[in-house]
């Protein structure tokens, strides 16, 4: 069975296409077959994050207006076999895409693999409202901080009005992640703890990804960061959330940054 | 000196390099795409699309190249096709499935 995933969240910059990218290729690493769908058209840059930008012939748009057909504006990942990507249009304008157009071609994925991504454009226009459209479930990216929490309970209403469920009646099932985290920050109160964020969203926590330099290093070589660096504090917080959407019970933990002993060294004479 | 010495530990290692080429690769392709007149952009996605028809993309085989003139611009399509594709046989399964 299916299941349409969108990563939303509102604010700009939070990480949607990080996680999105993460979460694919986490998904696909344990053996699903994954399509990862770029709804920010214009400005298209899941491509990118996928080290695919190169590779892009015909796009999403291209596939809603009949241009192309699906098989022919996927492209498959190059390190997993059963990962794959559907590129937004980076020159057509974002009214470009349709309601029904959108349900169309979802339909289409729905048939071919087990897990359809959305990544959302920032916002709550056009791109934003048919990115979570024919959403069942929702990854709802927030920072710690007052705006992104504001616009991430912005979000959710939308998800309980806006989405094709949600006119039937039926509920879309809504996950928090909690991305550029900083654990000695909250700890000095410095930053808003979890059990705030959560309390505030009164929505369930999808997992924690800690702030680290190993999101920036995977977005410049274009390689999601679960396949970048496996063992790294982002991708290991990345799998375990893909292995809670996949229903699986995991801990709750903030991974820390694992130190070699360059690091050791360096930091031992920093202190 | 400091920051020559941090460059030649951290050199091996720089992912910044990578995503420099990255990008100068990517925009000059893509400024010239969107400076564009929608004509050209219109002519890229026909053609790619009357190609398709008969011959099945490999994104890794298609090149498509944007440059500006003063007076006139070109537009370059490489499209990679293999040598055993039989254009009498798609022609006939086409008749078929039409």
């Amino acid at each position: 069975m299916a299941k349409v995933l969108v990563v939303t969240s509102g604010k700009g910059g939070v990480g949607k296409t990080t996680s999105t990218a993460a979460l694919g290729a986490a998904l696909a690493q344990s053996g699903q077959s994954v399509v990862v769908v770029d709804f920010d058209v214009g400005l298209r840059n899941l491509d990118l994050v996928m080290g695919a930008e190169r590779r892009v012939v015909f796009d999403l748009i291209n596939v809603v207006q009949g241009v192309a057909k699906l098989p022919q504006a996927l492209i498959r990942d190059k390190r997993l076999e059963n990962l794959w990507l559907l590129p937004a249009s980076q020159t057509r304008d974002k009214d470009a895409l349709t309601d029904e157009g959108v349900g169309r071609v979802i339909g289409e994925l729905r048939s071919r693999f087990d897990w359809i991504l959305c990544d959302s454009p920032a916002g709550i226009e056009r791109g934003a409202t048919l990115a979570m459209r024919y959403a069942d479930e929702a990854v709802i990216v927030t920072n710690p901080e007052v705006s992104s929490v504001r616009d991430s309970d912005r979000i959710i209403g939308m998800l309980d009005s806006k989405t094709v469920r949600a006119e039937r009646g039926e509920r879309v099932e809504k996950h928090v992640l909690i991305t550029r985290y900083d654990p000695a920050r909250a700890a000095r109160g410095e930053m808003l703890n979890i059990d705030d964020i959560l309390e505030i969203l009164a929505t369930p926590l999808l997992g924690i990804i800690p702030e680290s330099q190993d999101v920036l290093k995977a977005s410049n070589v274009g390689t999601p960061v679960t396949l970048n660096d496996a063992d790294s504090a982002p991708a290991r917080a990345y799998v375990d959330a893909s292995r809670r959407l996949m229903g699986e019970q995991v801990a709750m933990v903030v991974p820390v940054e694992r130190r070699g002993f360059m690091n050791r060294l360096l930091g031992r004479r920093a202190a | 000196m400091s920051m020559r010495l941090l460059r030649l530990f951290g050199g091996r290692n720089a992912t910044a390099p990578v995503a420099r080429e990255r990008l100068q690769i990517l925009l000059s392709h893509e400024r010239g795409l969107l400076g564009q007149s929608d004509l050209l952009v219109t002519l890229r996605e026909e053609i790619l699309a009357v190609v398709s028809k008969h011959v099945a993309l490999d994104p890794d085989k298609v090149l498509v190249k944007l440059e500006r003139g003063k007076t006139v611009s070109t537009l370059e399509v490489d499209i990679e096709v293999p040598n055993n594709f039989d254009k009498s046989k798609a022609i006939a399964e086409r008749r078929m499935a039409g």
